[in-house]
């Protein structure tokens, strides 16, 4: 087994605020790994150490065999970020993004041009190539974004909240083409605050929980931890008045339906049940016994995860 | 922790680095393709590019005939504002620097390329050079409305070209700090706000009335702060009033300034970028 990423004992500090705290991290060479939590967990700092971006206070991490501090620009010329926030030119047209990357990477005039146009094509972005990108949508811009950090092939690829306030279609249509990237046999580093996206993409997933990881293992395992779909009792006006997960089984869900059935009883008229997804949140009070997104942290870091 | 960091933390040797896919460009590839994108920039921002051609022409034409028969009833009042208008003029084109690189700083475009193998500093280069082209072609519409209106240089060839390289040292100093200026603000808005202290500086030299025409206190100042000598070296090349040693001066504040800005800018890059 080849590890692309590996951060043995990484710390960061702002302001006082322990970010990260001994951090370990092993990744598979060709997978997709999932970094999952709620905002302020500590997501993008790791990922700005990873990619070169941030020292860390302690620790070592080495990305495609590079170390990121003794050799930033081996990381920096094995890899690719894509960053929360859409990092396109707004001024320059979709192509002209395409070109100047590919430049920027060190192609040749004709070699950039014509990357670009391949790029244009594969990310559905042909007619849209020579309009400025102010004019784009969110999901436009997230598709130019992934296809500015595929100008050149990379080792390994970086997503900070890829999907991230996009509508559900532009989500999925991102979802396939990360999918083709990773079956094209980079390695796949994404944070994510979706249970569910983690889960579709992820060949391994690891829980950060305020700067450390919690748990970490496969989808199907983590999802143990969960148990299954989420049972809820709603009052008439679509108030939860009580919750239970279920593992599930059939034998499970009878078992949670019966135990709210008395709740129920005891409770209000016209009571419905519904049946949900196991939720980040539900995750996190699994694995760590309390809920996700400790607002204070959140708010004295900033808003990055 | 996981079976998986088990197995890592074992005897395995590190895997040796995959080749590198991502060059580093070559020479200063990196800085053209800047200067191109901020070149492109700068004609694409049509408001900013008329407003730093049009206010110093239509500050010009308003200091020629509005108030120029009152400063100097003799007419020669042309002579004396045109340098003064050009230097304002490259203030107000330099401002809108701030303004681009403040964006770049903050939206996170700046990462992309600093998680790329090439000097990401060169995004600024980038900024300031697109300045002075753009600044230098203002300046040039500016002389030639000058003309139009009865701007008569006495200027030889050789003292051209003098006055021409001092007024692009001088688009160089003030766009310098234009640019550190926006990588110390917090937001675009933020770095257009503090540049305005800079454009403010020329009232208060000998650009529209000479100094001795000031009361005591201000004419003290104006006779110190560094656009005043900037403004009579420009002037004594162009119309050939006396120099003394207000070249000296001139370039001496012009290089100070571009230290600063490069001192500060260069601390400011690293500081902003390590934190975001």
């Amino acid at each position: 087994m080849t590890i692309a990423i590996e951060a043995r004992g990484i710390a960061k500090r702002f302001r006082g605020v322990e970010v990260l705290q001994d951090l370990h991290l092993a990744v598979e060479a060709g997978s997709v790994f999932g970094l999952l939590g709620p905002n302020g967990a500590g997501k993008t700092t790791t990922i700005d150490i990873l990619t070169t971006l941030l020292r860390p206070d302690a620790g070592t991490a080495t990305v495609a065999g590079a170390d990121v501090r003794r050799d930033p620009d081996g990381v920096r010329s094995r890899i690719s970020l894509t960053g929360q926030s859409a990092a396109v030119d707004e001024v320059l047209t979709g192509r002209e993004n395409l070109v100047m990357l590919a430049r920027l990477s060190g192609l040749g005039r004709r070699a950039a041009r014509a990357r670009a146009e391949e790029l244009l094509e594969r990310f559905d972005l042909a007619e849209a190539a020579a309009r400025r990108v102010a004019a784009y949508s969110g999901g436009m811009r997230r598709r130019l974004d992934l296809a500015l950090s595929l100008v050149v092939p990379a080792h390994v690829i970086f997503l900070d909240e890829p999907t991230t306030g996009l509508d559900t279609r532009s989500r999925q249509e991102l979802w396939h083409v990360i999918r083709e990237v990773a079956d094209a046999g980079a390695t796949v580093f994404l944070t994510t605050q979706y249970l569910e996206e983690a889960d579709r993409l992820a060949d391994r997933i690891a829980v950060l929980d305020r700067g450390r990881i919690a748990a970490e293992g496969t989808a199907p395992e983590l999802k143990a931890r969960v148990g299954g779909e989420v049972v809820e009792l709603l009052g008439p006006d679509g108030e939860v008045l009580a919750e239970r997960p279920t593992d599930g089984t059939v034998h499970g869900l009878r078992a949670a339906v019966d135990e709210l059935d008395r709740i129920a009883a005891s409770s209000a008229e016209g009571a419905r049940v519904a049946i949900r997804r196991p939720s980040l949140d539900d995750v996190f009070l699994a694995i760590t016994s309390r809920p996700a997104a400790p607002a204070h942290r959140a708010d004295l870091i900033g808003t990055k995860g | 922790m996981s079976t998986l960091i088990d197995a890592v933390t074992g005897p395995t040797a590190p895997a040796p680095a995959p080749p590198a896919l991502r060059m580093r460009p070559r020479g200063l590839t990196a800085e053209a393709v800047f200067i191109g994108r901020s070149v492109t920039h700068s004609l694409r921002d049509t408001e900013a590019l008329l407003m730093a051609v049009l206010l110093p022409t239509l500050l010009m034409l308003l200091f020629t005939f509005v108030f120029g028969g009152a400063l100097d009833p003799s007419g020669g009042y042309v002579d004396y504002v045109v340098p003064s208008i050009i230097l304002l003029c490259a203030g107000f084109g330099a401002s809108s620097t701030a303004l681009y690189v403040a964006r770049d700083m903050t939206t996170g475009i700046i990462d992309r390329f600093r998680t790329m193998p090439l000097r990401a500093s060169a995004v600024l280069t980038g900024h300031v050079v697109a300045s002075v082209l753009r600044n230098l072609f203002a300046t040039g519409v500016v002389i030639a409305v000058a003309l139009l209106v009865g701007f008569r240089p006495t200027a030889t060839p050789a003292e051209w070209l003098a006055a021409v390289a001092l007024i692009a040292l001088y688009i160089l100093a003030i766009t310098s700090l234009f640019a550190a200026i926006g990588l110390a603000a917090s937001s675009p808005d933020a770095a257009n706000a503090y540049g305005f202290i800079l454009l403010f500086l020329p009232y208060l030299s000998s650009a529209f009335v000479p100094v001795d025409t000031l009361p005591g206190w201000l004419a003290w100042f104006a006779e110190h702060q560094p656009i005043t000598p900037i403004i009579e070296a420009i002037r004594s090349l162009l119309t050939g009033t006396p120099m003394g040693d207000a070249a000296w001066w001139a370039v001496g504040w012009c290089v100070l300034f571009i230290v600063i800005a490069a001192v500060w800018g260069t601390w400011l890059f690293r500081r902003r970028a390590g934190r975001r």
